[in-house]
């Protein structure tokens, strides 16, 4: 095989630990496996990141990308809470505080690359959708959700606010009011819930949500991807300020004895609902 | 009070507490695959279902789907039996 067609190939298919994409008739799909709920810790930050920079070479021959999960709990519970705190406990507190600011600068860079990317994205949902799992499809142009998909920011339950630009994403598609309600109450919704307040588009029946993402991609495919382009840019402004005051928000109240304390209490909670206050 | 429903034939009806918590029952019975003989109005349902927290939320969203209630889940906190779910969603309709 030639070189450069070996680096192509390279670029558009790869099956990691935590996640696994490929490029297909203009289509990339981006698969989130990792077990239990696709929890984002280091290992799929990295691998977060070696998609972000296949995108740029895959975006040329691509019109549209679908996020999706693989496993059955869900879509993404989020960050993960467990080495969030097994690491800040092991170092010291400014070496914590660095390596959490280190950590959202990064996963800002992901997520705004897909945010921003010229070709329509897709997050396509099912069961738990929480936290950065969230802020993942809110940083997608379309949310296709399945009837089971539940959607919750919890983050406020842990002392904190959402880390992943949740806060500035939901703003820019959703009234404020019903902003401050799902932020302030932490309370999880369902899928229809999430259309009705316009933050999902389609709602499909069990199953159906790589289906219908899939024949949502193939009609994508029929327009003019310059337009698409220009139309995506003009409707979908990259909230870059307020970005840069979460990471700064998020990371003062990260410093707070209260966060360990929460963190300590949902990572050793027997509780049968841990994601309640 | 309750939320009027409409039934095939286009007769409306409004469920009873004693109805929800039926269909409650049904409904656990069929998603988590349990006999629905097996299941009593004041059982736990974290044990009878032997559910973890994930698997309550699927049973959280079928029961909002069905009923098409919404459901904050801190009005839930504490309820572990189906009678007292029953009267949360009975509330709401």
């Amino acid at each position: 095989m030639h070189e450069a067609e070996a680096g192509s190939r390279a670029a558009s298919e790869c099956a990691g630990s935590a996640l696994s994409w490929t490029l297909s008739d203009g289509v990339i799909e981006l698969a989130l496996h990792r077990e239990p709920c696709n929890e984002l810790g280091s290992a799929s930050l990295v691998e977060l990141e070696k998609f972000s920079a296949a995108l740029e070479s895959m975006q040329a021959e691509a019109h549209a990308l679908i996020i999706y999960s693989k496993l059955k709990p869900g879509f993404c519970a989020g960050a993960d809470l467990r080495e969030l705190y097994h690491r800040s406990q092991a170092i010291g507190k400014a070496e914590a505080a660095r390596g959490v600011r280190d950590f959202l600068e990064r996963i800002h860079r992901v997520l705004n690359g897909i945010d921003a990317a010229p070709l329509t994205t897709i997050a396509a949902v099912h069961g738990v959708t929480f936290g950065g799992g969230f802020e993942l499809a809110l940083a997608c142009d379309l949310i296709i959700a399945d009837k089971m998909a539940r959607f919750c920011f919890p983050e406020l339950r842990l002392g904190l606010i959402p880390g992943f630009g949740g806060i500035p994403r939901l703003k820019r598609d959703l009234g404020n009011a019903v902003v401050r309600d799902l932020l302030l109450t932490g309370r999880s919704f369902n899928a229809t819930k999430a259309q009705q307040i316009g933050l999902v588009s389609q709602v499909v029946g069990e199953g159906e949500v790589l289906r219908a993402a899939r024949a949502t991609a193939a009609q994508l495919g029929k327009f003019d991807r310059a337009t698409a382009t220009a139309a995506k840019k003009f409707i979908k402004p990259i909230p870059q300020e307020e970005l840069r005051q979460e990471i700064d928000i998020f990371c003062e109240l990260f410093a707070r004895p209260a966060v360990q304390a929460g963190l300590r209490k949902f990572v050793e909670s027997a509780n049968a609902q841990p994601y309640l206050p | 009070m309750g939320v009027l429903r409409f039934a095939q034939d286009d007769k409306a009806f409004m469920n009873t507490a004693e109805q929800t918590l039926d269909e409650i029952l049904t409904l656990a019975a069929a998603h988590f695959k349990v006999p629905r003989d097996k299941l009593r109005p004041d059982d736990d349902f974290f044990k009878t279902l032997g559910i973890d927290s994930l698997q309550t939320l699927d049973l959280l969203t079928k029961l909002e789907n069905h009923f098409r209630v919404e459901l904050p889940d801190y009005e839930l906190q504490g309820v572990s039996d189906f009678r007292t779910l029953a009267s949360r969603i009975q509330a709401r309709l």
